[in-house]
């Protein structure tokens, strides 16, 4: 959705205009205000179908958790929650750089929005960094699902530091079993929100660019807005991912 | 057949196609393959979309050919699985999908609504490239060895048991989804933002609020299948354990999940033929159409009751008895809109003056059909029946109904209707009147001996069957061959037309709807000077009015 101008109609037909043409406008448009009008509102409508993908997961995680509620909880105790949290303060951080990109955007400060975009990057690549040091730690312990799946720190919570600290109960075996599921939905979850940071890096790359030749300092700004609302997104999935998944037993009984 | 008709063309002698039309605009592949004009993007679907209905029909045929006889004699038993998987993965995902919305909603929805445009022309290009890179895709994996899986990715089948490109059919499928739901998106954003002055929410033609409330549909409900399809996927690569029972995971959650798109995604299908439905009935019976409003609303509770409804796929499945009871109820009540549909175009045709142009014959079609269909889909939903006739040729023969002989027939209605808009050209009537009947007399010696089948007893997905079973299945195979033939006609006619067909002018069925206002084919513009709505949909007598104006001012 790039917003390459169409300067006036190209044929035959000329027609009358009420409206006079600004170079950003397309040539479907009347107005400039409809233009933005319906971009930001497709923007919306894209973000309510991100819901709903999101939904499917949330919905399996609903359902696993009421069932194997032990499970979730002992799964839960092998994340890290200081990483875990640092990475919410990285990704809010980068939010609010992010709305003041968008700003910088508005009243046309290019070089602070070149900042912005750069530190909205630097913070999205580092909630990356720090989700891969916890990847890490789970392949090692072998807690990634699938054939090399290991039941050891559920079974025998001794041998394992975050089940000792966290003070788990040896399982029995068959719900010992289900902490799969949880890891299932761990990774399932946290990958698709990484691949959308990953999505959104990418684009904001693409913006930085832009913005350093004056792209987005013209008074035409919605393709930062639409993008801020999606950067945004991504951060409120994570603030529901964070305590879904890190923080099941941590409240006060 | 009546002489009686609207069609009024005019002087052949003098008339010539527009010299400046969206067809003609630009020149050369790249003109097309970087277009943003909603009406090339539309021409380009209508393209791929009959190439793609053409293969999945092909696969038909080989099903068809195979039940010919008893014994799996044709084909081996895993290669038939694998031809009706593809049957039904490009029927539903490549053909019946995006058929309606992609090419007349594409083409129209900006004409009706007196806009220039889609409101996003790039996204609109986009999800053309999204269908194309999954419909190679599905091809790819057809012919690398195929899926045996059926269109509905069952786990644990498709994730544990079987061999076959379930991960590459996966991706077509989840990127198709993609396509389908930019176009849903593009045209709710352009419903809502970009309608001609005085084009109030009633005013549209009832073809746009159909295809709102499919839009609705397919934002919503394919994210949700592409989620389960992720899911399905990860856990054939890495073995997550969210539908493996061996895990703790439930098989029965890629169910709902599957459902939750894949039962909505039918009215994704019907609804915008239903559109192309009210628009045909009021042109050829010269009414407005009975209880506008009525008809209106009724796509959209089509589209909010067809969410609360998918579990009704699953009765055998092992849901609970409460469950069976509730969405056996709310299937009952989305017959409801159907019929309020229905008899509101039944009215319509009450004291109409009725013509009997081809796509009013596909029109009744359609409405004979889809009413067979839509009552056997009751039998369907009530749990009590539907658990000895759900793995039974019944419901192949209820969902051809509906699909084909609703979908298919509004599709060919509508195609029919808008052509010479989209062409400039009128196809030959009485070749093309021939079409639809032999199509309607095909269809049922297909499909209808697939419900005497169906309550006898005989299962669906197998090569082979009892040998009592052959006459009925002979005739089906026939009346394929008859509908084979009736599905050809139009590809011919039609092409013949592009170059011979009588021009057309601006309105050949002197019907209301703002398209018609416009020349044929259109400016890439749409309309040279936007349009002003000042009458209600259907307005008979103000098009009389225009016309006496016409009169007035030129005479």
């Amino acid at each position: 959705m790039s917003d390459s101008p169409v300067l006036v109609h190209h044929g035959e037909v000329e027609i009358a205009h009420e409206h006079p043409h600004l170079p950003y406008q397309r040539h479907h448009f009347e107005t400039m205000a409809q233009q933005n009008d319906a971009t930001n509102f497709a923007m919306w409508l894209f973000l309510l179908t991100e819901i709903m993908f999101f939904g499917g997961l949330f919905t399996a995680y609903l359902i696993y958790r009421n069932w194997y509620y032990p499970a979730f909880v002992a799964g839960s105790h092998q994340l890290n929650v200081i990483w875990g949290g640092i990475n919410t303060l990285v990704l809010i951080t980068s939010s609010f750089t992010m709305a003041m990109g968008v700003w910088c955007a508005e009243t046309r400060r290019q070089s602070q929005l070149v900042l912005c975009l750069v530190l909205t990057f630097i913070l999205g690549l580092g909630f990356l960094g720090i989700k891969t040091i916890e990847y890490k730690e789970k392949i090692e312990k072998h807690h990634v699902p699938g054939f090399h799946y290991s039941l050891q720190s559920f079974l025998n919570p001794d041998s394992d530091k975050e089940a000792k600290a966290a003070g788990d109960k040896p399982m029995a075996l068959d719900m010992a079993r289900h902490t799969e599921v949880y890891f299932s939905l761990y990774f399932a979850m946290t990958g698709m929100h990484a691949l959308h940071m990953i999505i959104g890096i990418g684009i904001l790359g693409f913006m930085i660019l832009r913005a350093r030749a004056g792209g987005y300092t013209t008074g035409h700004i919605t393709f930062v807005e639409n993008f801020g609302l999606y950067w945004h997104f991504v951060d409120i999935v994570w603030i529901f991912l964070f305590p879904l998944l890190y923080l099941i037993s941590r409240h006060a009984q | 057949m009546s002489t009686d008709t609207i069609v009024s063309l005019p002087d052949q002698s003098t008339a010539r196609i527009p010299k400046v039309n969206f067809l003609n605009k630009e020149n050369g592949l790249l003109s097309w393959l970087l277009t943003g004009d909603h009406k090339r993007i539309a021409i380009l679907y209508l393209i791929s979309i009959t190439f793609f209905f053409f293969i999945g029909g092909a696969l038909a045929g080989l099903i068809r050919l195979e039940l010919l006889t008893p014994q799996s004699d044709l084909m081996a038993t895993d290669t038939y699985n694998k031809v009706f998987t593809m049957h039904g993965v490009i029927m539903i995902f490549f053909f019946l999908v995006p058929s309606v919305p992609a090419t007349l909603g594409n083409f129209l929805i900006p004409l009706m609504l007196g806009a220039k445009d889609l409101a996003l022309p790039k996204v609109n290009l986009l999800s053309w490239y999204l269908y194309m890179a999954g419909g190679i895709l599905a091809l790819y994996t057809m012919i690398t060895g195929g899926v045996d899986t059926g269109w509905t990715f069952t786990t644990p089948l498709s994730t544990h048991y079987v061999n076959t490109n379930v991960l590459t059919t996966g991706l077509a499928v989840f990127v198709a989804g993609f396509s389908s739901i930019f176009t849903g998106l593009n045209f709710i954003v352009t419903i809502h933002k970009m309608r001609a002055p005085g084009m109030t929410w009633f005013r549209m033609p009832l073809f746009v609020w159909a295809h709102y409330a499919a839009s609705i549909l397919m934002v919503l409900g394919t994210p949700v299948l592409a989620i389960a399809i992720v899911l399905v996927a990860l856990e054939r690569t890495i073995g997550i354990g969210v539908f493996d029972p061996t895990k703790g995971g439930d098989p029965l959650l890629f169910q709902h999940l599957f459902w939750f798109y894949s039962h909505p995604a039918v009215y994704i299908m019907i609804l915008p033929g239903m559109g192309v439905i009210s628009e045909t009935i009021s042109t050829f019976s010269r009414k407005r159409v009975f209880g506008y409003t009525a008809v209106a609303f009724s796509s959209v509770a089509i589209a909010v009751f067809g969410f609360f409804v998918w579990a009704h796929h699953m009765f055998i499945m092992g849901i609970s008895n409460y469950s069976m009871l509730v969405f056996s109820l709310l299937t009952m009540l989305v017959a409801v809109p159907s019929a309020i549909k229905i008899f509101n175009w039944a009215f319509t045709l009450y004291k109409g003056s009725i013509t009997f142009e081809t796509p009013m014959l596909y029109t009744f079609g359609f409405m004979g059909l889809f009413t067979i269909g839509g009552l056997t889909g009751v039998f369907l939903g009530t749990s009590g029946t539907d658990i000895h006739l759900t793995e039974t040729y019944f419901i192949v023969a209820h969902f051809h109904f509906v699909m084909v002989g609703g979908m298919l027939m509004a599709f060919l209605a509508g195609i029919h209707f808008w052509w010479p808009k989209m062409t400039g050209r009128m196809y030959p009537e009485k070749i093309s009147q021939l079409a639809a009947v032999v199509t309607f007399i095909g269809f049922n010696l297909t499909f209808f001996p697939q419900f005497i089948l169906g309550t006898l007893g005989m299962p669906r997905r197998y090569a082979s069957y009892p040998p009592e079973f052959q006459i009925l299945n002979v005739f089906s195979t026939a009346g394929a061959t008859i509908l084979g033939v009736g599905y050809l006609l139009p590809v011919l006619y039609l092409t013949w037309s592009l170059k011979y067909g009588a021009i057309a002018g601006n309105n050949p069925w002197q019907a209301t709807g703002l398209e018609w206002q416009t020349q044929s084919p259109p400016l890439t513009e749409n309309f040279l000077v936007t349009p002003i709505m000042d009458h209600e949909a259907y307005d008979y007598e103000w098009l009389d009015g225009q016309k006496q104006k016409e009169v007035a001012s030129v005479g």
